[in-house]
């Protein structure tokens, strides 16, 4: 890549700063420089330069309306489904910018799938189409393997035991945390590399809350993960690192651990602490 | 207590309720009154017979048959037309059209297009169908004047049908990795069809009982024979009943009286139809 502008506002905050490049199992997966987000004149990302790790949970917390939400859709690039929204800046994914041109969205979010905050299961469709429903929807030839990547996917997604013996049965009849496990068995059935999760679980209650928690230690060894969450002791207990966003900004990311007991900006430190937020 | 003195009025309540009651039962006992009386007037006339001979001269010899071939033709390339026409079109404007000054436009011209008098579409017809791609009096140049008829209906229909169907599903869809198509034809659709099957069919049925476009764009009132293709001339069933009553022979009313009882019946069909397939998309839909 080319050689940093001098106006650069900051470097990449990437949390790794003195761990031995030797050593380092993992790659960065994503690279942002610079992503500024508006809906319409609304600017709500300001210059967010960040890098995150490969088959690591990284969480992202911050108060409601600090643009969490907003950039980890802008990842996916689900973020320009939305009218008159706009990206600006670099988003490299293994090095590539998944804003060049030659990208087709389409086949980014194959390698990127996406878990929403309210549980949306289709409702026309069994537990087992709704599974399949990425490949089904593609026309993937590998939707012939049908039974073996159902039970897999729900599987991986904690599910399978529930529902087993049910397969035919509409993905709304579940339980909303089932449907939300649903929703990831669907999302993982396609095989992505990177899962992004905006909130996945503020609609459930907390045993549902804590079957997803247990699921992200298990899926983190196979997937890279991007978890947004307004809730401290979740992104604690679940992630690796931590991105604190504030006002659209990213204020700092750190080793999880780090952030929670040593943060480096009074802001964090106040927002964890609950001075504010 | 409240600090109004007065006490709330028991005797408006219950007069509202009685006048909103009358509003409602009013329009239907009327209609009941219609149907019995038509009915009473066809008793003698309905018959198997009827609805299976061609007209005559004479009142009592006088059927409805091509009248019937004759509308089934003409909704059936209505239907044909405007449906795939006015879907296409509540997609696009729901699903691709960026909101902009285009999609503005067409919007403000469908509102205005859906309130034209259906006489000025038999003239648009007649002028485009008939004579500019000389489609003659025809069938084909009938159902396409009516498609034009309906189309502002069954394009607001669609687009209210489409609009129920959540954005997050389609979200949802584009996030595993599909294209807008895709998630439309997959998603978007199977859950938009009871609407837009209702709107459909609610289309379909103004055109079956519409005569004044027809008449203007040369369907003929005496048919003795059936078509046997888009290009033949033909009558349809309103036009049938109107050339009836307006003749004097006591006979023909009571002909063109069988003639409604059989246009309603039809039209229940239809729309029976139309309900069995909405409530079986809707318990698809779950």
């Amino acid at each position: 890549m080319m050689q940093q502008p001098t106006t650069h506002a900051r470097p990449y905050r990437t949390a790794e700063p003195d761990r031995d490049m030797a050593t380092e199992t993992n790659g960065i997966k994503f690279r942002t420089k610079d992503v500024k987000a508006w809906y319409g004149d609304n600017q709500v990302l300001h210059d967010v330069c960040m890098g995150i790790e490969e088959k690591e949970v990284t969480a992202i917390i911050g108060p409601s309306g600090c643009g969490k939400s907003t950039f980890i859709r802008c990842l996916n690039r689900m973020h320009e489904m939305i009218t008159n929204a706009r990206v600006t800046g670099a988003i490299e994914l293994e090095g590539q910018d998944i804003y060049d041109p030659a990208i087709d969205p389409v086949l980014l979010r194959r390698r990127v799938g996406m878990v929403f905050q309210k549980p949306n299961p289709f409702p026309t469709m069994s537990i087992r189409d709704n599974v399949l429903a990425g490949l089904t929807l593609t026309r993937s030839k590998k939707r012939d393997q049908g039974d073996a990547i159902v039970e897999k996917a729900l599987k991986q997604a904690a599910l399978w035991d529930e529902v087993r013996d049910k397969l035919d049965a509409r993905g709304l009849s579940l339980s909303g945390g089932q449907q939300q496990r649903l929703c990831i068995a669907r999302a993982l059935a396609v095989e992505p590399e990177v899962l992004l999760m905006d909130e996945p679980c503020s609609a459930l209650d907390p045993i549902a809350t804590a079957r997803i928690e247990d699921l992200l230690h298990d899926l983190r060894d196979r997937y890279t993960i991007v978890i947004v969450t307004h809730n401290m002791q979740q992104a604690a207990r679940v992630s690796q690192k931590t991105a604190f966003f504030l006002q659209g900004e990213l204020v700092e990311v750190d080793e999880t651990n780090t952030l929670f007991t040593s943060p480096q900006d009074k802001r964090t430190e106040d927002y964890i602490t609950g001075k504010f937020g | 207590m409240s600090n109004d003195s007065r006490p709330p009025s028991r005797f408006a309540e219950v007069l509202l309720r009685v006048l909103c009651l009358g509003a409602a039962v009013l329009p239907v006992l009327l209609l009941l009154a219609l149907i019995v009386d038509v009915a009473q007037q066809a008793s003698g006339r309905l018959s198997w017979e009827f609805v299976t001979s061609y007209p005559s001269r004479h009142a009592e010899k006088a059927g409805i048959l091509p009248g019937i071939a004759g509308s089934l033709w003409l909704i059936t390339i209505t239907a044909g037309a405007a449906l795939p026409l006015g879907v296409g079109a509540a997609l696009y404007l729901e699903e691709y059209a960026k909101r902009g000054r285009l999609a503005n436009l067409i919007e403000v011209n469908l509102a205005n297009l859906a309130g034209v008098p259906s006489i000025i579409y038999g003239l648009l017809g007649l002028e485009l169908f008939v004579r500019f791609m000389g489609m003659g009096r025809s069938l084909l140049a009938g159902g396409l004047a009516m498609a034009l008829l309906v189309l502002p209906v069954v394009i607001m229909s669609s687009r209210e049908a489409l609009r129920t169907v959540p954005t997050q599903l389609r979200e949802a869809g584009m996030a595993l990795g599909s294209t807008r198509w895709q998630v439309t034809r997959q998603i978007v659709l199977p859950m938009a069809m009871p609407g837009i099957l209702t709107g459909a069919i609610l289309a379909i049925a103004r055109a079956i009982g519409e005569a004044a476009p027809l008449i203007l764009l040369g369907a003929l009132t005496y048919v003795d024979f059936l078509p046997d293709g888009v290009n033949s001339p033909f009558t349809v069933l309103p036009i049938q009943i109107f050339n009836w009553v307006s003749r004097p022979q006591p006979g023909f009313v009571i002909a063109a009286a069988a003639g409604i009882i059989v246009l309603l019946v039809t039209l229940l069909f239809l729309s029976g139809i139309a309900i069995y397939l909405r409530n079986r998309f809707e318990q698809q839909r779950g």
